[in-house]
């Protein structure tokens, strides 16, 4: 039942031990209240619910056995000394606003009815968590033992990727604000995609920035945000790629700052948007709870998700991150061979560093310029990651591996051909790593894989590797 | 042949972790050989930091000049040379942007300058070791303008000294608001750095207050919702924007982004500000000439054209 699924900012923060708190960002610059009376975003001021929310929330607290806990993240966007708000000053006012606004709705119950009712109706959640029984007699062993494979079909929500649960929110959410000009960036499309349908199904402007080479690489998806009526901006600056067509969102920002919102599509860039893209695809998570507990009356053991700004891996992690006993596995592109200099593996061989407003692991040169990424999957190829995946990996909560192009190509054709279900390229990167960790896990292990999105937008580039 | 005399207050010292604290007053007389030097003159001036240039202005009732350009476009012998044109046609204050891979806050003019420039492999090293030549040839402070992660990644602490040893005197960086500035505030005082604050058309009064308050060597100010680039006009906004700021603080307060005219500079300067940067238009001159020595050239008549705008 996809309308007892919600959203509830700030109840979700949680608590975890950090090892170590004094790389907390002191709290007492924090306390800007006050807003210009002149401020032409009326609607603000009616959802705001309680000025006291930007006061700084209570940040440490100790347990009975005296370990620091730490909210996740905290008043300021802080995931440990990961995230923050590192943009212009023109934006900091829209952060703000649009954090307030976060949490007002996350209160609004006429809001989370209207958003349960267009995921349920629009999208097409719940989505399945469907049993992969010939991926799993793959991975038996010659004793006849082996883990069991589920994949959470997220592959089937409209649009064809988790892309749609964060966009139809967000677009949702700049209705509220009274902004009718969208803006987003895409790598691989999905995202572009994702957000001109919602632009379309609320009648929004809709502005996508794509790298030119990615438009290229993904001409099908380019068509097809056209066609939903949104104008697709070509970015030729730098390496013309998702980064790129980042920086050049967030400038659009910038400029349009005052009738625009910004659709951020992955748990990156500045605060809120980690934290608030991350709420909107809890969604993931909360229904493979329940779904594992019908189905066998447990919880998952492991959780598999591809990352590349981490948006489904978060959406799938984040209602399990407090259960120590499940495995939260995530998959990077390793391109070429991490050692090949030709890869996305961020967290993997990444330095921490600032881009796109947020701290978190970089792939970056020794004079800290951003380092452009390979991969064969345009939606993992982005030189950063989502801050709050980066704390995780610090803290050892989660575990980050890499698969490279040739693999991920192998457990696409693997999973077109056991299970009749052409994944993304994307997805494929985390079904790859099955082929590692199965022989590793005990008999009647629970293994979920997020199976983001499907591949159709892929078999252009397929085409040239796969001999079918 | 130029002959400048001047008296220079900066660090010499080889090793930054002996004691910063130290600054040599030291009386040095320095022959250059400035080809594009238009004034020949014997100067006296001592290079001061920006807030004191400030203050030697207002009492001289003058406003500051202050260009950007972006260090190695088209080469880093240009950069060089144009310190010294920009110097000599009297610019009060340098601001100098070291080229970045994403540079956020920057519109098409600074971005392209910054792409050729790390095309050319300029890097923080090279700039520095640039400077530290150029630097005691001008008679004005030079104040960096970077992006965060360049500075991260050196190391916030390192990163002070060694632009303190190349005789820079102030810092701006565009991509950390107030609330993180805490540690680059910390070091950049222990190395005598002043860290320019912004403040915008979109920051509510009372924040403006808690930057104006942190701001140091002068206030920033935005004058348009936007990223850098020249615009057709400058936003009637910003003569409430100052009076404002001039409210809060006493601090001296500079307007940027998108003034590229000298009616501009001329307006800006009649509406209180103690300063008028002019950044892409100056890139735009460089990087858009045939040769170097005709970007300069055009640099030294633009600048002078500006310069005669203000009192």
């Amino acid at each position: 039942m996809a309308s007892n699924i919600q959203f509830t900012g700030l109840n979700t923060s949680r608590v975890l031990p950090i090892p170590n708190p004094s790389s907390h960002f002191p709290s007492k610059m924090l306390q800007f209240a006050s807003f210009r009376t002149a401020n032409p975003s009326s609607v603000i001021c009616s959802l705001t619910r309680d000025p006291s929310y930007v006061a700084p929330l209570e940040e440490h607290a100790k347990t009975s056995n005296g370990s620091v806990l730490l909210q996740r993240p905290d008043s300021f966007g802080r995931f440990g000394k990961f995230g923050g708000k590192y943009v212009p000053e023109t934006l900091m006012h829209a952060l703000t606003e649009l954090e307030h606004a976060f949490h007002a709705l996350s209160a609004d119950e006429d809001f989370q009815r209207e958003l349960a009712g267009i995921l349920k109706d629009y999208v097409g959640r719940e989505s399945p968590l469907y049993f992969a029984e010939r991926l799993t007699e793959h991975y038996k062993r010659a004793n006849g033992e082996g883990p069991h494979i589920y994949l959470k079909r997220e592959d089937l929500n409209h649009t064809g990727a988790h892309k749609i649960n964060n966009a139809v929110a967000q677009a949702l959410l700049a209705k509220k604000l009274g902004k009718k000009r969208i803006i987003a960036e895409t790598g691989a499309g999905q995202h572009g995609v994702a957000t001109a349908t919602v632009c379309a199904r609320f009648g929004l402007e809709c502005i996508i920035y794509m790298g030119a080479q990615d438009m290229e690489r993904q001409a099908l998806n380019v068509f097809r945000m056209r066609l939903l009526g949104a104008e697709v901006r070509a970015v030729h600056s730098g390496t013309a790629t998702l980064k790129d067509a980042t920086s050049e969102a967030i400038r659009d920002w910038v400029t349009n700052v005052e009738t625009t919102h910004y659709i951020l599509g992955s748990v990156a860039g500045p605060h809120p948007y980690p934290m608030m893209v991350r709420e909107f695809h809890a969604v993931i998570g909360k229904e493979t709870r329940k779904q594992a507990l019908e189905k066998w009356g447990g919880k998952p053991d492991v959780l598999i998700a591809c990352i590349g700004g981490g948006s489904n891996a978060m959406g799938l992690f984040h209602e399990f991150v407090d259960d120590k006993d499940v495995r939260l596995i995530g998959v990077e592109a390793a391109g070429f061979g991490v050692d090949s200099g030709k890869h996305a593996a961020t967290l993997t061989k990444g330095e921490v560093g600032v881009l796109h407003g947020a701290m978190s692991y970089l792939l970056q040169d020794e004079e800290g310029q951003i380092v452009e990424p390979h991969s064969i999957s345009a939606g993992l190829d982005y030189p950063g990651v989502g801050p709050e995946h980066s704390f995780l990996k610090d803290l050892g909560r989660a575990e980050y591996h890499s698969i490279t192009d040739e693999e991920a190509l192998e457990a696409f054709k693997r999973v077109s051909r056991l299970e009749g279900i052409i994944p993304a390229l994307e997805t494929s990167h985390a079904l790859a790593y099955l082929e590692k960790i199965c022989p590793t896990l005990p008999n009647g292990t629970k293994v979920v894989v997020n199976f983001s999105g499907r591949g159709d937008k892929d078999v252009q580039t397929a085409i040239k590797y796969l001999k079918v | 042949m130029d002959l400048a005399l001047k008296s220079s207050c900066f660090l010499q010292l080889k090793k930054p972790e002996a004691g910063f604290e130290a600054c040599f007053s030291s009386k040095r007389a320095i022959i250059s050989v400035k080809r594009y030097t238009p004034m020949a003159a014997i100067r006296t001036t001592q290079t001061v930091g920006l807030a004191e240039t400030f203050t030697r202005l207002k009492k001289e009732g003058k406003v500051a000049f202050i260009p950007y350009i972006t260090a190695g476009d088209p080469d880093l012998s240009t950069t060089a040379e144009a310190l010294k044109v920009l110097d000599s046609c009297g610019s009060d204050i340098i601001e100098l942007g070291v080229p970045y891979s994403d540079p956020l806050a920057d519109g098409p003019v600074i971005q392209a300058a910054s792409t050729r420039s790390l095309a050319k492999g300029t890097n923080l090293n090279a700039i520095l070791s640039m400077l530290k030549e150029v630097v005691p040839q001008l008679s004005c402070p030079i104040a960096l303008f970077t992006y965060y992660n360049l500075i991260l990644k050196r190391g916030t602490e390192k990163f002070m000294a060694t632009i303190r040893d190349s005789g820079i005197h102030g810092l701006v960086v565009p991509d950390v608001p107030l609330e993180e500035t805490e540690t680059l505030r910390t070091e950049a005082k222990k190395y005598g750095i002043e860290l320019v604050l912004l403040t915008t058309p979109t920051t509510p009064t009372n924040r403006m207050k808690a930057i104006v308050d942190a701001a140091e060597g002068f206030v920033y100010l935005v004058s348009s919702v936007g990223v850098t680039g020249a615009r057709a006009s400058v936003s009637g906004n910003v003569q409430s924007l100052l009076q404002e700021i001039k409210e809060a603080t006493t601090k001296p307060v500079a307007v940027g982004f998108g003034i590229s005219k000298p009616e501009h500079v001329k307006q800006v300067a009649g509406w209180g500000a103690d300063g008028v940067i002019v950044g892409s238009a100056m890139v735009k001159l460089l990087g858009e000439a045939k040769s170097p020595q005709e970007g300069l050239k055009e640099l030294e008549d633009f600048t002078r054209s500006l310069k005669a705008a203000l009192p």
